[in-house]
């Protein structure tokens, strides 16, 4: 292994002043899960690691009068046992519930599963289908921006973890009519990267079926965690019929280009993305993945 | 600032408890987890086996929770709290916690090398569900991230189950 000294400061202003006085020679680590199993075969070329797993705030869950914040490092357990986010994060939370084992969700972390920028990270697809912000903090100062805009391609991020450090996520508190949910397919239920995944939020006029707003974020179909913007389009004021599903699912199996893999080929992909979508929108239909306050389960 | 780099370039200096006993450690920066148990301590309970988080040979439990000791920064372990195969059955030498005792009469052993993992994976799922009743599901889910080569895992659901139903009238 290669870097020298293993740093784990108690505030972002201790990590800040170590990234920027190593002068892009450290790198931020949260869980190591991506990070530790990179290094085994790309050994990482740094001259120390900041870890951040002892910064209480970046660990925290919390909500004001308008948002619900997640803490970079808060970890994929913390979030499946939330009970703030069971009530108002449910795409997070089943997402969160797929990741790994036991092992890896007790020890990876949100902000990693972000800024790691894999195009089916499953946290990450919820995040973009939340249209989450992301909380940065660097020498110059302190900035957010859409989840999504970080993602440049596979594996590449925006973020720079040897200059930045990403504090937290945030979206806003679902209101009355919004509900989401989260599906997968995979090789087993543990430890299998998912073949496609799909995180949904939807916003329904009260009392009908008439989707005011919708957001489908879909991985791997594209070099980034992709929003399918066409089907979100041809679905936005409709009454979400029988019908009006079948039509969503061929949609998304058109717009989207995945690439064959040994997780499965282009077009299997491209079917079983359109599967999920009606799975996915008929059991929001049926108040499964229910999220607003008033829709207690 | 925890855990402190001292002047000699990849050194530091880390305090633990493991196994309910002290230790005050210096340490390479660059050092795992696994590599500090078994070459340092001497702990060679714990396996290592794909070295990449996937199979949980090396499974530790660490401040109560479950964990892959093959890539975690032994940095990581300074104030940290550390259970290992060895220390499941409260220093008793020569003894065995009842649950590895349910594991050997159901037959839930066979090559053993995943053992020590699935024991701690088993024993971070019974303590996080102090008092309740534990399904099978609930079991298989528990050990997920611990691969067994041998079994085919039946028999150590067995195990986990019969000693979980049985525990409330040991503990
Ligand atoms: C066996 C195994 C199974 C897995 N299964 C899944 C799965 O099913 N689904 C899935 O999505 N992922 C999976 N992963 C990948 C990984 O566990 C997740 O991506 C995890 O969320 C990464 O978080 P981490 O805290 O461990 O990241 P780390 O490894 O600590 O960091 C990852 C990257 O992010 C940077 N970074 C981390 N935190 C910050 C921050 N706050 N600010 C700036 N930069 C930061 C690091 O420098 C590094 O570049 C798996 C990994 C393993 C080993």
């Amino acid at each position: 292994m290669t870097w020298e000294n293993y740093y784990m400061p108690l505030t972002t202003g201790e990590a800040i002043e170590l990234l920027v006085e190593k002068q892009g020679k450290a790198r931020i680590i949260a869980g190591g899960t991506d990070l530790m199993v990179q290094h085994r075969s790309d050994p990482l070329n740094v001259r120390a690691l900041i870890d951040i797993g002892r910064i209480p705030g970046l660990k925290e869950i919390r909500e004001d009068s308008r948002r619900i914040y997640i803490g970079a490092s808060v970890t994929h357990s913390q979030i499946v046992n939330s009970a703030l986010l069971k009530k108002k994060g449910r795409v997070l939370v089943e997402a969160a519930r797929t990741v790994g084992a036991p092992q890896i969700r007790n020890v990876g972390t949100v902000g990693g599963n972000v800024v790691n920028a894999q195009p089916a990270a499953d946290t990450a697809i919820a995040l973009t289908a939340l249209d989450a912000r992301i909380h940065i903090l660097s020498g110059d100062g302190e900035f957010e921006k859409p989840v999504i805009d970080t993602f440049l391609g596979p594996g590449k991020s925006c973020i720079d973890p040897s200059k930045e450090l990403v504090t937290a996520f945030s979206y806003s508190i679902p209101g009355p009519g919004e509900r989401s949910c989260f599906a997968r397919l995979a090789r087993r239920e543990s430890l299998a990267l998912p073949i496609v995944n799909l995180g949904l939020w939807l916003c329904l006029e009260e009392d009908d079926h008439i989707l005011k707003d919708i957001r489908i974020a879909v991985g791997p179909m594209s070099t980034v965690p992709f929003r399918a913007r066409e089907t979100e389009a041809l679905l936005k004021g409709v009454l979400l019929d029988k019908a009006v599903i079948e039509k969503a699912g061929r949609s998304i199996s058109d717009e989207v280009t995945p690439r064959d893999s040994f997780r499965g080929s282009a077009d299997f992909k491209k079917q079983m993305i359109g599967v999920i979508l009606k799975r996915s929108l008929e059991s929001a239909l049926e108040g499964k993945g229910v999220d607003s306050d008033e829709r207690e389960q | 600032m925890s855990g402190s780099n001292n002047a000699q370039a990849g050194q530091m200096a880390i305090s633990f408890k493991l196994n309910a006993k002290e230790y005050n450690l210096t340490i390479s920066a660059n050092e795992r987890l696994l590599d500090l148990i078994r070459n340092r301590l001497g702990l060679i309970g714990t396996k290592e086996g794909c070295g990449g988080g996937e199979c949980g040979a090396c499974t530790i439990i660490m401040n109560g929770q479950a964990v892959n000791s093959c890539i975690i920064p032994a940095a990581r372990a300074d104030g940290a709290e550390i259970l290992t195969v060895e220390g499941l059955s409260g220093g008793m030498e020569n003894e065995l916690h009842p649950l590895q005792k349910t594991f050997l009469e159901k037959g839930a052993i066979q090559c053993g090398y995943c053992t020590p993992g699935m024991l701690l994976s088993a024993k971070a799922l019974l303590d996080q569900n102090e008092g309740k009743e534990i399904s099978r599901e609930l079991i298989k889910e528990g050990i997920s991230g611990n691969i067994c080569r041998c079994t085919g895992y039946q028999k150590i659901v067995d195990a986990i189950y019969t000693y979980a139903r049985e525990r409330k009238g040991i503990e």
